[in-house]
Parts: C-alpha cells; structure tokens; sequence
C-alpha cells in the first residue's frame, strides 16, 4: 500500500488548472451529443410532421413543446446540481415541475370540458397512442447515455434521484424532438401519452442510477 | 449566570474558530484548483486530519478500515476535484463526499461478511469428514480425553501451532507429543464411531 508523501506526491505531482465551468460543461456536452443523435434518428425515421408550416402556426404545437422543454429545463436544472456530492434538488424546480404538470393538466381538461364526450376517445387516444411513449423513450436512449457518461466524470450521491434526473431530462428532450414529427394536437393525448414516453426514461434511469453511478 | 456566559462564550468561538478552517481549506482549494502544487499539499494533508477524525469517530477509532477510508476519499477527493464550486462551503463539499464513502463502504461491507460464510458452507460440504466433525460438539468430545492429550490436541490442531511450539512450550519432546495427539485422535475416532453406530 502507498504511504502518505508518496500518495500526495503522485496526487499533486503536474497537478493542472481545473477546467472552466467543468460541471455545466460536461453535462451540456453528454445533452448536446445525445440530443444530435436523436434529432438524427427522428429525422431520418419519420421526418418532419407533413403539416408543420401550418402547426407552427397553432397553439396546441408551442403548447407540446412548452410541456415537455419546460420538463427538460427542470431536469436539467436538477441534473447540474445533483452532479456536485452536496447538491440538492432545489424546491423550485420540485416545483416547477409541480406547476408544469398543472397547468397541462388543467389545459388539458379545459379542451375535454369544451369537446362533445363523443370526441373523447380521439381526443385521448389520438391515432398513436400505442407507439407515442416506446417511440419516446428510445428516442431518449443517446441522451440518457450522454448525461451518463458525464456523471460518471462528476460527483453524485443520490443516485437514485441523479439517475431519475438523468431519465427525465433524456425523456423530455427525446419528447420535445419527437412533437416536431408527431402530428397529434389534442392536449389530453400530449398530458398522458408524452408524458408516459418521458415517465419510462425516469424510472429506467432511477433504476440504473444505483447501478451505474457509484465510484 | 456565570457558566452560561461562558458555554456561549465557548460557543462563539468555536464557531469563529470553524470559520476560520473552513476559510483556510477554501483558499487552499481555490488556488490548487488554479493548478498551484503547494496549497494543493497542504490541503491534502490538512483534510487527512480531519477525515481521520470523521471515520473513526463513526467506525471505531481502532477500526482497521478508518485509514483505508481516509486515503480512498483522499483520492475521490483529487479525482472529484472539479466538482467544487468555489462558491459554496468546501467543508460541506468535503463531508458530502466523506458521507458518501462511508455509506459505500458499510454496503460493501455487508456483502464481504455474507461472503466467507457462503464459502465456508461449500468446505463443509466438499469434505465428508469435516462435515461429520461440523455435526457434533468438538469440544464436548475433547473433554472426555486426557488433560495432557487435550491440550496438545488444541493447541496443534485447532489454534494452529507446530508440533515444535508445543514441545517447547510444555517441556516435552516432539515424538511424546506426536505419540499423544496420535492416541488421542484414535480415542476420539472410536467415540464417534460408538455415537454413530444405532
């Protein structure tokens, strides 16, 4: 076993200047790689929505991508500080979060409220309900490896929630790509189906955060 | 009236005198992490200290593992380095990460003690006669031998000492108490063959 003088030596020996803003850095780095990947993939497997010129024109199209880059923010907001080994989700972004899911909801209930409870269904179920979170979800599996590959450089000590955070800003990036090709407008099928499309990528990296992130 | 003033007197300043470590480890931290090799010493040594005084008030101040965790959080600590930010108490950033060793280590260890008794099952199971030997009291047998026979018995083949050792330490020669061992064994073989037999 190394004594004491040797191993400080070996530590402090060429020792170099710590990078600037290594922490925001490297966690925007494994995001920004992992984000081009899926921005790839969602172009090169469906395209864009047919009708985007007149999408970008609605509401229900800023709405989906409010949604679900207001939860990317928050996530990754949460990412930055839970990366430090002092770091704590601070009680505004809980809640944030608290108030995104809210406000979709209650959005989303207003346009059922309005409807004929003949539109229910198609309202709900859209025409993409099956695929919509699975395609979500591994739509999140290079951002999720990116934010992975950056912990493994940092320093978290909740795992759990570091990995939860991980999965949810994959998730809500992997949604904010996908709304670009999905051309379903109702809100209460974006509240339930994005949001079970970004809920998967949250408990798989919860799940993977004990197994993955210890050093 | 008098001692009260004094406690927070005493109070005051410890808290002044933690403030000031916590100031000294700081700026010991800031210009290491400018990439300066002096502070960066100093602070590893300094926080030895501190870290000694953390485990072993938690594991034991005799616990072999204190020192191996002292020098496993040093190393987090160079290798984590850039996750301090110079904005925030580095004495938290140090204890999150002492913290954190410290859990890793009681799981860790859970799991090394749960080892070797999984490990000792597979022996038992592997030699027929040990396993025989594991099913009846050892040294409820030993105490039907001879005094003499027992304690050479004990002494060389359960606590592991040589025949020589035992020569020496009783004043008898080798072969008296090879002879001895030999005679007991064989008294305890035909025992446990009366004990087995229905």
């Amino acid at each position: 076993m190394t004594t004491t003088p040797q191993l400080i030596d070996s530590l402090a020996g060429g020792l170099k200047p710590a990078p600037h803003g290594f922490v925001a850095r490297c966690l925007g780095l494994g995001v920004a790689l992992g984000a081009s990947i899926a921005i790839a993939a969602m172009l090169l497997a469906w395209g864009l929505r047919p009708d985007i010129l007149r999408a970008v024109a609605s509401s229900s199209f800023w709405l989906k991508l409010a949604y679900t880059g207001g939860l990317a923010l928050l996530g990754f907001v949460s990412i930055l500080r839970l990366s430090r080994p002092e770091g704590r989700v601070p009680p505004m972004v809980w809640l944030g979060l608290a108030l995104v899911m809210l406000a979709m909801a209650a959005l989303a209930a207003a346009e059922l409220w309005h409807a004929p409870a003949s539109d229910y269904r198609a309202l709900v179920m859209g025409s993409t309900s099956a695929a919509c979170p699975w395609l979500i979800a591994i739509l999140a599996i290079p951002t999720i490896g990116g934010i992975f590959w950056a912990l493994h450089r940092l320093a978290p000590t909740q795992l759990t929630l570091a990995g939860a955070a991980a999965g949810l800003t994959a998730g809500a990036t992997a949604a904010f790509i996908y709304a670009f090709s999905c051309d379903e407008s109702a809100l209460p099928f974006v509240l339930i189906w994005y949001g079970i499309g970004m809920a998967v990528p949250t408990a798989i990296g919860a799940w993977l955060g004990r197994v993955a992130l210890r050093w | 009236m008098k001692p009260v003033a004094l406690g927070a007197a005493d109070r005051t300043w410890s808290v002044a005198a933690l403030q000031q470590l916590e100031e000294r480890l700081r700026s010991l931290m800031i210009s290491a992490l400018a990439g300066h090799e002096q502070p960066y010493r100093q602070l590893l040594m300094d926080i030895a200290n501190r870290l000694r005084v953390y485990f072993s008030r938690r594991l034991g101040r005799e616990n072999a593992d204190v020192e191996d965790l002292v020098q496993e959080t040093r190393l987090a600590v160079h290798q984590r380095r850039f996750t301090y930010d110079s904005g925030r108490a580095f004495s938290a950033w140090l204890h999150a990460i002492a913290r954190y060793k410290l859990i890793d280590h009681r799981r860790r260890s859970n799991s090394a003690v749960s080892i070797p008794i999984d490990d000792m099952d597979e022996l038992f199971v592997s030699d027929a006669s040990e396993a025989a030997a594991a099913r009846v009291d050892v040294e409820q047998l030993l105490d039907e031998l001879p005094s003499q026979a027992r304690g050479y018995i004990r002494a060389v083949k359960i606590d592991g000492k040589s025949i020589s050792e035992v020569s020496t330490s009783h004043g008898v020669s080798e072969s008296a108490v090879k002879v001895a061992i030999h005679r007991g064994i064989k008294t305890l073989a035909l025992r446990l063959k009366g004990t087995d037999t229905p």
